[in-house]
């Protein structure tokens, strides 16, 4: 009861600063996008619009369960491992049976048994959640590049294809499938006690304890559900390169933690929206994309996304500061 | 609270650490599932495999009693190995390649301690950050490629024996006798153990936390700086991907040896057995023709294992 009412004034209160902060994040996107289109004459053609927005729908794909996990106080450093094991069993099975529904209940089953494992060693062996689930990455990376003994499984069928390749009214599938999940994680999150309880245990834990909230629970199942969605974006890859390798999921982790952090997500849990990881992984994949446009080295982009986490928390830590 | 008949702690087993047990499990398997194990010469090969990894898991092991963690160990070995063999291909001088692979260590040690003590960002967003960074340089640098032609002097450090014990072990040997000394008979260990279990005493005896948590990644650049030195000799060449994952094996050591991520408890001769334990692994795996990629999952599996016969021991 208690909890409930301070968990409204909570939001609320809460809603109008993150609203102010994510017109300040909209409004870097547009200058990126000005920056862009000045230096870069290909930017503002359909094709580089539409290829910036199935980016960063995949990047949101990934990155949204990851932030509930982060609003927990916790991280998932497997996802990027997690999505090369999903895809690489989801096509054997495409393969083999030839089903795209089966292929898509096995990525998706197999991200979230992942991710369940990643919640029994964080709340179970009470192993820190950083070291679990980098742990996890390593020996999902094992196991990915066991099964697959470097080969390659390629074509699919057209329509499991069109999850990723596919367009509706002109704008790529993906968009629709990262704008249904955005509704469904904003709503989760901001509109049901669960969401709540998260936001709660990220803020302080003991304190939602003693409130009554299933730790253990909630944190188990915002682990599954970052394993899941990261199945789900295995999918999208598979459908949209067509084919699945054992390093399909390199680099894809710390992309997806820049965009949570940039998105205004905090690292120290209990404050951040799904939306605003939206709006970061937008930022991201337009950094990247410029870069890819103005012909910079692609070695350079794990060193500027390392660079930008580093900022995009050393921010964190100074408004935390400032707010103590 | 009835005493219970059959509880574990009743047994001698129970005191024993749970490294102990997991090396004398492995040593037991692998001695009798494969001829070639227990050898004098495998048991060499073991330990000479081990010493860079020491290298990595002796600082790891102060780091993470300060209760922070350095994951960008392994790509700042990687990129210190890329430096040295670059430096002695152009230069030619081994001394200054090396002193180079130190500077590399050093500057990325004293950046994760800075942004750690002084920017109070947390360990493990710092060292995946500089990690980033670190792999974008060794990228940038080789442009993907091997680095090679190393003189024979470097090679030698690695194939070399004095007095019929390989170099390699000689430098492993030295580098535990400095952090044991470091840890456990300097004012310097004494304050390692006051971070990770009580910062705030630190703090009100006058000691200055920042400067103290700066020294500590500095050891751990340091250290990777000389394990670089080894790996180049090993490998004869250096390689943008050579030690990734290597902080892995180490955090993974560290963890087989008993040296907790919370409490702020540190046990080096744990480390060493540790470092030992998933060396045995990985030979009797190699040994088995089980490919490097299962290993992985093998030494993740160990982590848990021992982690949960600790705990075990913890609920009591």
């Amino acid at each position: 009861m208690n909890i409930a009412a301070h968990s409204v004034i909570r939001s609320r209160f809460a809603l109008s600063r993150d609203v102010m902060q994510a017109l300040y994040r909209l409004l870097a996107v547009a200058l990126l996008c000005v920056m862009l289109a000045t230096l870069s004459d290909v930017f503002l053609t359909t094709n580089n619009i539409l290829n910036v927005l199935r980016q960063s729908a995949l990047l949101f794909l990934m990155a949204s369960g990851l932030t509930l996990v982060i609003l927990t106080a916790g991280l998932d450093l497997s996802i990027g491992a997690n999505v090369a094991l999903s895809a690489c069993l989801a096509a054997s099975v495409i393969k083999f049976t030839g089903s795209p529904l089966l292929g898509v209940a096995t990525g998706i089953g197999c991200g979230a048994m992942i991710g369940l494992a990643n919640g029994i060693l964080v709340t179970a062996l009470r192993i820190p959640s950083f070291i679990a689930t980098y742990g996890m990455m390593w020996m999902l990376t094992g196991v990915t590049y066991y099964y697959m003994a470097g080969e390659t499984i390629h074509g699919f069928p057209p329509e499991f294809r069109q999850l990723g390749s596919g367009y509706l009214f002109g704008v790529p599938m993906p968009v629709y499938v990262m704008v249904l999940f955005l509704l469904i994680g904003g709503l989760f999150a901001q509109r049901t006690i669960w969401g709540q309880q998260i936001y709660a245990i990220g803020a302080n834990p003991v304190a939602a304890r003693l409130s009554g909230v299933p730790v253990e629970r909630r944190l188990a199942l915002v682990y599954t559900v970052s394993g899941a969605m990261a199945g789900l974006a295995s999918l999208i890859i598979l459908a949209r390169i067509n084919s699945a390798q054992g390093d399909i999921g390199e680099d894809l982790t710390l992309p997806a933690v820049a965009a949570i952090l940039v998105g205004g997500t905090s690292l120290f849990g209990g404050s951040g929206t799904v939306a605003g990881t939206l709006i970061g992984a937008l930022i991201l994949t337009l950094v990247l994309n410029g870069m890819n446009l103005l012909q910079i080295n692609s070695s350079w982009q794990p060193l500027v996304t390392g660079v930008i986490v580093l900022l995009a928390v050393w921010i964190d830590t100074r408004a935390r500061r400032i707010g103590e | 609270m009835s005493p219970r008949v059959f509880s574990l702690a009743t047994l001698p087993i129970a005191r024993v650490p749970g490294v102990a047990i997991v090396l004398v499990v492995l040593c037991a398997v692998f001695g009798l599932t494969s001829s070639g194990f227990a050898t004098p010469a495998n048991i060499t090969n073991i330990l000479t495999q081990s010493t860079i990894l020491l290298l990595l898991a002796l600082p790891m092991t102060v780091i993470i009693m300060t209760e922070g963690l350095d994951l960008s160990i392994g790509a700042v070995l990687t990129f210190a190995s890329i430096v040295l063999a670059v430096t002695v291909v152009t230069t030619g001088s081994p001394t200054l390649a090396f002193l180079a692979a130190l500077a590399v260590g050093l500057c990325f040690g004293l950046g994760n301690g800075v942004l750690i003590a002084v920017f109070d960002i947390p360990p493990f967003i710092t060292t995946l950050g500089t990690l980033g960074i670190a792999q974008g340089l060794s990228l940038l640098v080789t442009d993907g490629q091997s680095v090679v032609g190393i003189p024979r002097s470097i090679e030698a450090i690695y194939s070399a024996t004095a007095a019929g014990i390989p170099l390699p072990i000689i430098i492993a040997a030295l580098a535990y006798f400095v952090t044991h000394v470091l840890l456990y008979h300097t004012r310097f260990g004494t304050y390692v153990f006051a971070l990770g279990g009580n910062r705030e005493a630190l703090r009100v005896a006058g000691i200055s936390v920042r400067g103290m948590l700066i020294r500590v990644y500095v050891f751990g650049g340091l250290m990777a700086g000389f394990a670089a030195l080894l790996m180049t000799a090993r490998l004869n060449s250096a390689h943008p991907t050579a030690g990734i994952g290597m902080e892995f094996d180490a955090i993974a050591a560290v963890a087989v040896g008993g040296t907790s991520f919370e409490r702020g408890n540190g046990w080096l001769l744990g480390t060493l057995l540790g470092v030992i334990a998933v060396g045995v692994l990985r030979n009797g795996l190699n040994l088995l023709a089980v490919p490097s990629s299962a290993q992985v999952a093998c030494i993740g599996a160990l982590v848990i294992v021992a982690l949960f016969i600790d705990g075990m021991r913890a609920e009591r």
